[in-house]
């Protein structure tokens, strides 16, 4: 290593100087006759989730599509943040739903509006189409597995629910960490996917059948559906919240809700016997 | 001196000392089941349509079959995400081919990049079992399988994924006609020479009893049919020709067009 100190510029450090030239820490171990800036050992990654956000329900109703999430970011048990939007739009007829590592959801956020800034603007000279909801979709997913291809992977489970003006249809789709993809009428990450994606499919189906040519719920039936999932969410899910939002996305555009509660009901806590002190 | 040498103790305590390690698994098993069968002038590729990671459904849709050519078609069948992009640079590859040679891509050159395409990765596999099915140059139905490294050969029939077990020794029995014995005097049993027709029925029975054996395989299937040219279709567009809650449609050709035809079966399968 060259020594970069004014009074002896040029000359070789000591062969075995631990001395940080530029205080940069941990040292670079150069080797001799290696060109300085290569990259020195194994790249150290991310890799376990630390504030995260608990199930986003996704479901398409009769003109559009709902997405819901609850405001809380858990930093391991602790309910760390309580006022966190896990919602985000993108453009006019785009939202993502986004569970799992909060600060790799806030790195996507920034990424995707950068992206969507820079379209924007081309579509201010340009007669430039703007990105539908399968495009935003297809970019997340090569992302997402590029990814988790150099074992670096972005931490979130999404749902991408969108508008697709062409053709005149919702959009509904999932990607995780892994790379994994699929869409369905109905969508639920995480313990969602065992709690409330049973009840999302018998709504909808029992509307739609089981092929989905049937009619589709509602606004109203999809939004009261989504509530009972979120309450059943809150009362067995240990990672959630008694505080979400449901996004509507339609030709109109994105809405999202304020944060509500679901009505909860304990009463029944006082008849149990067996669990916690009692007197009798 | 005897400072600076380990003591044995010392040694016996490093692996509690070293803490635990959480590493990423970049892979999932996501179930169902692909299998195909050849024809001396068809081929035929089907999969199911369920995708689940545990015991979870996550969509009661998604593709595992994709025409490739004319007159190829592939079954992927493992972890979808790899699946799916593996397809994506196949078909990539397919493109650039035929733009530099005028000419679709044969089946089994086909097949032989495929396997230097997942040989390439033989130290971060692409952890998807294919299979590859089509009419060879010949004019003969044709199925090359996989493992995920690139190992393959062609054969008359083969299943995978996670009814392999279920289906192969179905196969080995009604294709291959292990553990049959031919009438006396009878003509002796010729693997790959059977009419499209049972091996349609084949094809169904193996998805029904997967279906009922095996909670990773269900909802739906799709039968690729990919026909020799000028080969006769009334044995499958004929009247009362495929099995109640069957639909078919032709897939137009996406080259030139030599004359091969390809046909997507779809039936429904049980949900639970």
């Amino acid at each position: 290593m060259m020594s970069q100190h004014p009074a002896t510029w040029g000359q070789p450090t000591p062969a075995n100087s631990s001395f940080n030239q530029f205080n940069t820490f941990p040292l670079p171990q150069t080797q001799r006759g290696q060109s300085s800036h290569a990259h020195h050992g194994p790249v150290g990654h991310t890799q376990q989730p630390l504030v995260t956000g608990t199930s986003v329900l996704g479901l398409k109703y009769d003109g559009g599509v709902m997405i819901a999430a609850d405001n809380l970011a858990s930093y391991g048990s602790l309910a760390r943040f309580r006022d966190i939007q896990r919602l985000h739009p993108l453009g006019q007829h785009t939202l993502l739903g986004v569970a799992g590592d909060m600060s790799d959801f806030q790195w996507l956020k920034k990424e995707l509006d950068a992206l969507l800034r820079e379209e924007d603007a081309l579509a201010l000279t340009d007669s430039h189409p703007s990105l539908s909801p399968k495009n935003i979709y297809e970019l997340l997913s090569n992302l997402f597995y590029a990814r988790r291809s150099k074992m670096n992977p972005v931490w979130n489970a999404v749902l991408v629910g969108g508008w697709d003006k062409v053709k005149k249809e919702s959009f509904l789709a999932y990607v995780d960490l892994l790379g994994t993809t699929y869409t369905a009428p109905t969508l639920a990450t995480g313990f969602g996917a065992h709690l409330a994606q049973p009840l999302l499919r018998e709504a909808y189906e029992a509307k739609a059948g089981i092929d989905g040519n049937g009619p589709l719920l509602t606004k109203e039936e999809a939004e009261k559906v989504l509530e009972d999932c979120m309450k059943v969410l809150f009362y067995r899910d240990a990672r959630s919240l008694n505080k979400y939002q449901i996004a509507t996305i339609t030709s109109e555009g994105v809405d999202i809700s304020d944060s509500k509660s679901a009505d909860t009901y304990w009463k029944f806590a006082e008849g149990l016997r067996g669990y916690g002190a009692q007197t009798q | 001196m005897a400072l600076y040498h380990n003591q044995p103790m010392a040694h016996a305590q490093e692996p509690t000392a070293a803490p635990i390690e959480h590493r990423f698994n970049p892979y999932s098993d996501n179930g169902g089941s692909i299998l195909a069968i050849a024809g001396t002038d068809f081929s035929v590729i089907a999969g199911d349509t369920r995708q689940s990671e545990g015991y979870n459904i996550q969509t009661r849709y998604a593709r595992k079959v994709w025409q490739l050519t004319d007159k190829a078609v592939l079954a992927t069948n493992g972890f979808a995400a790899d699946g799916n992009n593996f397809v994506k640079r196949v078909k990539q590859r397919l493109e650039w081919y035929e733009h530099a040679h005028h000419k679709p891509m044969g089946l089994k050159s086909i097949a032989r990049m495929i396997q230097t395409m997942l040989y390439g990765k033989r130290f971060f596999p692409y952890y998807v079992y294919n299979i590859l099915g089509g009419i060879e140059e010949d004019g003969s139905g044709a199925v090359y399988s996989f493992d995920p490294v690139g190992s393959y050969e062609r054969e008359a029939c083969r299943a995978a994924g996670a009814a392999q077990s279920l289906i192969q020794p179905f196969l080995d029995n009604q294709i291959y006609f292990k553990n049959q014995q031919p009438e006396p005097g009878s003509q002796p049993f010729i693997p790959g020479n059977l009419p499209l027709a049972t091996v349609l029925s084949l094809v169904v029975d193996s998805f029904t009893s997967a279906t009922e054996r095996h909670i990773e395989v269900g909802d739906g299937m799709e039968i690729y049919i990919v026909m020799a040219r000028d080969r006769t279709t009334d044995d499958l567009l004929g009247e009362g020709k495929l099995q109640k809650g069957m639909e078919i449609e032709e897939l137009g050709t996406l080259g030139e067009g030599q004359g091969e035809r390809t046909f997507l079966v779809r039936q429904a399968l049980k949900r639970d």
